[in-house]
């Protein structure tokens, strides 16, 4: 009999863990590992020139929003033209980290598109991306002042996201200061 | 107005499968007639009413109605008419309704050529399938309306995404889908010879016709994604164990098993039990591709939308299914246990390896797919299994397979006697090692021993699906035929056999190259020279495309010229490739354009694939096997003349 039963049990365990693996949240939303530490340290070729480079020194001591983005992924380009606002904004740099993509076009798309970070660093064959748990572009990150991870974003940011989610965190950030 | 009208048609296509789904069913339980035939004529309305929905659908995107939510997401004004058709499936909401269209159209023929099978048992299969759309119409109103209005309506639309603007993938889907709910039609049947206890050899000898038509579409939905990531990714493989991938394939092993072991059940009346089993799972697993390629779970493409409310609603639905069906089996199954024996050396005993090979491979495939995901939920952190574990993983079982087969084909039922088997095998075995070991040494200068064991296995199951059709072709006067069930068999495994000839000739002596190429510049790959002549723009209706021209050249002769594409889609504004491909029956010479490097030179992949053709083509030769065997007269006598054979059927049985 009990051999009969077998394919029930596994059946019924297997599905226990594809609802865990559903309520873990938004599946994309997978809850970063880094959120409440500090960020990992990265040195980078500058996008825009290689013999400098650019690093976690260059926004320690601020409020940062870190953007990995990449030229082949149709969500970054929804989601420019949102930086472009935030920068003409001025209230937080953003710092972005161009991953696995090729100089001459991300370069084009800067120039085409307009460049809101301030500096964006080169990871070609996205080691940094790994350091930064990042699961696919674009995924941004808000460090605070002391290098600390407050928040990650999974996919395209908005104004609607940016109010809700990072404006709470940057605001209570600054009063802790 | 169109919209609307779809939308309710949706709704009345429920109401009709609620009918369906539950007065057949209490029918068949008290024995009542009347409540039984409602199954055929809820069937049908049920199939009108999709039809109109999808109809609507279709309608709303020829015309460019972009206040629907789903067309203006998918669709848009420049787009060529058929991308406008092929759109309507091309994202979740549309392919969904194309789902249950498809299930309906499987229950109106199973409706329609079930006449020879008793009253109670068709109304029990249509009423399970009506349980199964009950599901699938609940899940498209309630979390997938493709009908939803925008308001205010969008000017021009978000554009179908270019990689499914592709005849390949407008004629994929659909075929796919016919394949993975062609499956429900032999779950219904073991559902419903389960409910009815009623478990004799008959029920397989119905299901077969179905399930191998079922398995001859998923085939052909496979072999088209294949050729279509061929020619449309861009870098010239033609299988990535994507978890998308995984899904459908994983339903074929299964399927492949299931119809092997439908030949015992209905045979010899053995493993009814593992064969109702199977049917389960292959719609099972049909079932669990659905939930991981929408829910999400696995981040695997970042194409479809993803909303956990529709995971949850896919899980719950498999939930129910596939608990409810495998309760039933462990209440009917251990009734089963048959007393028929056989010997070791019989058809059964290789068709019983067959099962257990296949359902190992395919719990590889699961497992390769499912691991990344229960590693992370068990906090293992995150792994990615990769094609390098799937494909040692996949050969394990696939090289005892592919030499077994070959030898079950010409093994008799029960007890095979020893001598003129082994008579008969001898020749062609040694055919196939001399051959393993000669054919890639002379044509391709090397070998190696996965090699000429792939050569080997793949002459020796050509040779031996040749052996029964080509004495049928020689048989004396008056001498039966080759049946074509038998037929269909030789030619199916004649596929495969040309199928693991292009696998193992294509992995071995694939030679590609990566060069940054400026005009005037050539690259050599094997005998081949590439010279790009010129680089042009070129405009199409939706895209701007540069476009090189490449002329190939052996040994100073040419031989083509391609012209592969680089081509940026307005609306989305993403860069797709299309490969420049010179075709011949015993290679391709591919290629593609990479990136625009500047100073006017491109990086070029360039690859000469000896034999891939054979991948596909003995895709279809299976596919052809499918077909074949279904139009066997054995089948065809219960599909047609319903009034004067219903009752010779029954005696017969």
């Amino acid at each position: 009999m009990s051999r009969y039963i077998l394919p029930l049990v596994a059946v019924i365990v297997l599905i226990v863990f594809l609802v865990i693996g559903l309520t873990r949240g938004d599946p994309r939303a997978l809850p970063s590992p880094y959120i409440g530490k500090p960020a990992p340290e990265f040195e980078l070729p500058k996008l825009k020139d290689s013999s400098a480079t650019v690093s976690t020194e260059d926004f320690r001591g601020q409020v940062a929003l870190v953007n990995v983005w990449a030229t082949w992924c149709v969500q970054c380009r929804a989601e420019h033209q949102f930086l472009m606002d935030l920068a003409a904004n001025d209230s937080i740099p953003i710092y972005g980290i161009n991953w696995r993509d090729t100089q001459p076009e991300a370069l084009r798309w800067l120039q085409q598109l307009g460049d809101p970070y301030v500096a964006s660093g080169f990871d070609v064959d996205g080691v940094v991306g790994i350091d930064w748990g990042v699961y696919g572009a674009p995924e941004s990150f808000l460090v605070n002042a002391d290098g600390v991870v407050l928040y990650k974003q999974l996919g395209p940011l908005n104004w609607q996201i940016w109010e809700r989610d990072f404006v709470p965190l940057i605001v209570s950030g600054d009063i802790s200061q | 107005m169109i919209p609307e009208i779809g939308q309710f048609a949706l709704i009345l296509a429920l109401s009709l499968a609620i009918c369906q789904g539950v007065i057949p069913l209490i029918g068949a339980y008290r024995n009542d007639v009347a409540m039984m035939s409602v199954a055929k004529t809820a069937a049908t309305g049920q199939f009108v009413f999709v039809a109109v929905a999808f109809g609507c659908l279709t309608w709303s995107f020829l015309t460019s109605d972009f206040s629907v939510l789903y067309v203006a997401n998918h669709s848009q004004l420049s787009l060529p008419t058929i991308y406008k058709i092929s759109a309507v499936w091309g994202a979740h909401e549309g392919s969904l309704l194309m789902w249950i269209l498809i299930l309906a159209a499987w229950t109106v023929a199973v409706a329609r050529f079930s006449s020879a099978l008793p009253e109670a048992f068709a109304a029990r299969v249509i009423g399970v399938l009506g349980l199964l759309s009950i599901g699938f119409l609940l899940f498209a109103l309630l979390t997938s309306n493709p009908f939803d209005r925008l308001t205010p309506p969008a000017a021009d639309g978000a554009d179908l995404n270019p990689l499914l603007q592709d005849p390949g993938l407008a004629i994929h889907p659909p075929l796919l889908y016919i394949g993975y709910v062609g499956f429900s039609v032999a779950f219904a049947f073991a559902i419903a010879a389960m409910l009815s206890g009623d478990l004799d050899q008959r029920w397989a000898k119905w299901t077969r016709p179905w399930t191998t038509l079922a398995w001859m579409f998923l085939t052909l939905g496979i072999m088209l994604g294949s050729w279509w990531a061929y020619y449309e990714l861009g870098w010239g493989g033609w299988w990535f164990w994507d978890p998308v991938e995984n899904a459908s394939f994983m339903p074929w092993l299964i399927g492949t098993a299931l119809i092997h072991s439908l030949a015992v059940t209905e045979r010899r009346g053995l493993f009814k039990s593992w064969t109702l089993l199977l049917a389960i799972t292959a719609f099972s697993l049909s079932l669990l591709g659905t939930f991981l390629v929408r829910s999400g779970i696995i981040v695997s493409v970042h194409a479809f939308a993803t909303d956990p409310t529709r995971g949850f609603f896919i899980l719950a639905f498999l939930a129910i299914v596939v608990i409810g069906a495998l309760i039933l089996y462990a209440w009917r199954a251990p009734s089963l246990d048959s007393e028929v024996g056989f010997s070791l050396l019989s058809r059964e005993t290789f068709l019983l390896l067959n099962n257990v090979l296949l359902v190992v491979a395919a719990t590889l495939v699961l497992m390769g797919t499912l691991a990344p995901l229960v590693i992370e939920l068990l906090n293992g952190g995150k792994i990615s299994i990769g094609p390098p574990w799937f494909e040692i993983a996949f050969l394990v079982p696939m090289i005892p397979l592919v030499l077994l087969l070959g030898v079950g084909m010409h093994t008799a039922w029960r007890t095979q006697d020893k001598r003129p088997w082994v008579a008969l095998l001898r020749i062609p075995a040694i055919a196939a090692i001399v051959i393993g070991v000669l054919l890639p040494l002379l044509f391709y200068g090397r070998t190696s021993l996965l090699l000429a064991l792939g050569v080997a296995a793949a002459v020796w199951i050509i040779v031996m699906s040749l052996i029964q059709p080509v004495r049928s072709m020689r048989r004396k006067e008056g001498a039966a035929a080759i049946t074509r069930s038998a037929l269909g068999m030789s030619v199916a495994h004649l596929g495969m056999g040309l199928f693991v000839l292009g696998v193992t000739l294509t992995s071995a002596f694939n030679i590609e190259s990566d060069r940054a190429l400026t005009p005037g510049e050539s690259i050599d790959v094997g005998a081949y020279e590439f010279e790009m002549r010129e680089l042009r723009d070129v405009q199409g209706p939706n895209y701007s495309a540069v476009e090189a021209i490449i002329e190939i050249r052996k040994g100073g002769e040419f031989v083509a010229t391609v012209r592969p594409q680089k081509r940026q889609y307005l609306v989305q504004k993403s860069w797709m490739t299309e490969a420049g491909i010179h075709v011949a029956w015993n290679k391709d010479l591919f290629v593609a354009l990479g990136d625009q490097l500047g100073n006017g030179a491109w990086s070029v992949r360039v690859q000469y694939k000896p034999m891939i053709r054979f991948i596909w083509f003995g895709a279809i030769i299976m596919a052809l096997g499918g077909l074949i065997a279904v139009s066997d007269r054995r089948y065809r006598l219960t599909a047609s003349k319903p009034s004067r054979v219903s009752s010779t059927a029954t005696e017969t049985a």
